[in-house]
């Protein structure tokens, strides 16, 4: 039952070959089994098994969607009315939300179940999953590497099959390296396209919530619940929702494929171009051509991101003061010093380490030549995507430079963390779609995601093109050793 | 751009954080580290490039000014660390 995926779980629901009680059970089951994985803050068998009942009672009823009874994980950055809702931070480890997301409210309304919180990076702020304040989560395909991060929970569980799916949300990478590190599928939508009201800020210009899933067509599913207009947040965007299941079929012959040469060069481990190069003449049987393209000033992305994104987060997380919710120190006095104590105490190195940064570059005095500069940059990065967008219909490339790394490898240095998310930085800079699909694996059976960036609200086609690659690849389908 | 112990404090106060001593040093080093990466940005010359903002330069919506919530005070009030009266207690401001 667990080995499913949510297109196969949601027939056998509707066919009645087993209750969404006996599913979540089993997954709860396997999520306790596997606790040393660490994916998981918050499980609360009880609510859960709750929920799924109601959803038994839809399906009796005959009054299912096609996600009613699927337990999903729920990244713990999305707030879930009576659910602790931390974000992997002291700051929040004694927080529950009073109110729902709109992506877990659109979830709910689908009928689905909330099968936990899975583990983050602190905030969201980290490559690996090693800033959670409730520890590092292990990958599945090897205890001794990280998942990737932030949304390193999310994917561990997909990929151990403790979870059929998980949302994840993605700022520089956080859905799309960690599902290429554990092997499993990781949407990142176009800005705009899934709701950010009730999912805890980071950097509110880039951050976008998105479906982590076995298979690209469970990601379509997912996705047909969590996309959509919401006048909650102010930066959604009023277009229409396509069934992304409805498409999937098509034939990709003629598609024709962008490579730019500088996702190919310095700082590529050659058993990831390996894999890479092998999907793309995968593609190529299936009628694909390949065009060369250019992205100059990809290089820039990450000096330009780590000016934006913690600029935005300084702001963000000022909110974090110990006055009306989260943590607060113990001793303090006078209002600043309960301000700066509760911020010393509550937040990670880090966290405190991007606050510093953002605060400096907003600062007085530095303004120009930081974050205007930055936000300067950022238009050139995102005029390449338009342009080589204009001769392909898909960019491809590796979702990251590396196979999952060895859990302390990078903790010393944050610039070499950063670096782990060189491919996928600029996408969330140009607002693209993005996603990473399972293509293979590298040395010491790790595996590799292959990187497709679409055109703005293209996921569709994304969906379609990452669906045709399954449906003549079975990598999607390899089960980690003691996961099977 | 490298950073001082000093500057770091004076940072620290800016985001409201509580630096001890012994840690200024190694938030100098980490932070210039940074600093470091970031300043290949200067190397491009960006006279004449209007800054993005935002990914699809969506303006901002307005809406009509109506009241579409509920008060939950009381909800909101019953996580936070100290209240009275519907008031979010802080240390005393004002002599």
């Amino acid at each position: 039952m667990f080995d499913k995926t949510v297109a196969e779980l949601s027939r056998a629901l509707q066919g009645r070959e087993f209750s969404s009680a006996e599913l979540t059970q089993a997954c709860l089951d396997r999520i306790e089994r596997h606790r040393d994985l660490n994916a998981f803050i918050t499980v609360d068998r009880e609510r859960t098994l709750a929920e799924a009942k109601v959803a038994d009672a839809s399906l009796a009823r005959g009054e299912a969607t096609a996600l009613t009874g699927i337990p999903i994980a729920q990244k713990d950055i999305f707030c879930a009315d009576g659910w602790p809702t931390t974000c992997g931070s002291k700051m929040l480890a004694n927080f529950t939300a009073p109110y729902d997301a709109t992506v877990i409210a659109r979830f709910k309304a689908a009928g689905a179940v909330t099968l936990g919180k899975t583990n983050m990076d602190e905030f969201a702020m980290g490559s690996s999953n090693e800033t959670s304040f409730f520890g590092p989560v292990r990958n599945p395909w090897d205890p001794k590497t990280v998942p990737g991060g932030s949304s390193g929970g999310s994917a561990a569980a997909v990929a151990g099959r403790l979870t059929p799916a998980a949302t994840g949300t993605d700022t520089g990478g956080s859905i799309r390296q960690p599902a290429a590190l554990t092997g499993i599928t990781g949407l990142k939508p176009s800005y705009g396209r899934v709701s950010r009201y009730g999912m805890i800020a980071f950097a509110s210009s880039l951050d976008q919530g998105g479906p982590m899933t076995r298979t690209a067509e469970d990601a379509a599913y997912l996705l047909n619940v969590m996309a959509g207009f919401d006048e909650r947040d102010s930066t959604s965007v009023d277009a229409p929702v396509p069934d992304y299941t409805a498409t999937l079929g098509r034939d990709i012959r003629g598609l024709r494929i962008g490579l730019p040469k500088e996702y190919f060069g310095e700082g590529l481990s050659p058993e990831v171009a390996k894999a890479v190069e092998a999907a793309i003449a995968e593609y190529k049987k299936l009628g694909a051509t390949v065009v060369d393209v250019s992205l100059p000033n990809s290089r820039l992305a990450i000096p330009c991101y780590y000016v934006l994104a913690p600029a935005e987060a300084s702001s963000n997380l000022a909110r974090y003061d110990g006055v009306r919710y989260g943590y607060r120190a113990e001793k303090y006095d006078s209002l600043l010093d309960l301000y700066s104590r509760t911020r010393a105490e509550g937040f990670g190195p880090e966290v405190k380490r991007r606050i510093m940064i953002g605060t400096y570059a907003l600062s007085a005095g530095y303004y120009d030549a930081y974050y205007l500069q930055a936000q300067k940059l950022r238009r050139l990065i995102s005029d390449d995507f338009k342009r080589a967008l204009e001769n392909c219909d898909v960019i491809m490339g590796p979702t990251s430079p590396t196979t999952a790394f060895e859990l302390g490898a990078k903790t010393d240095d944050p610039v070499a963390m950063y670096l782990s998310d060189i491919y996928t930085i600029s996408v969330n800079l140009a607002g693209l779609p993005g996603m990473s699909i399972p293509a293979g694996f590298g040395a010491a059976n790790r595996p590799v995601g292959l990187q497709l960036i679409g055109k703005y609200m293209d996921e569709a086609r994304l969906l379609n093109i990452a669906h045709r690659y399954q449906l003549v690849t079975d990598w999607h389908r390899r089960v980690p050793k003691g996961f099977e | 751009m490298s950073l001082s112990r000093h500057d770091v404090e004076r940072i620290a106060h800016l985001a409201r954080l509580e630096v001890g001593e012994q840690e200024l040093s190694a938030y100098a080093e980490s932070l210039s580290r940074i600093l470091g990466l970031i300043e290949q940005m200067n190397a491009v010359d960006t006279r004449g490039v209007a800054p993005m903002a935002h990914p699809q330069e969506a303006a901002l919506r307005l809406r009509p000014d109506q009241v579409a919530e509920a008060d939950q005070r009381d909800k909101f009030q019953a996580i936070a660390p100290a209240t009275e009266a519907g008031l979010y207690l802080v240390p005393k401001v004002i002599e």
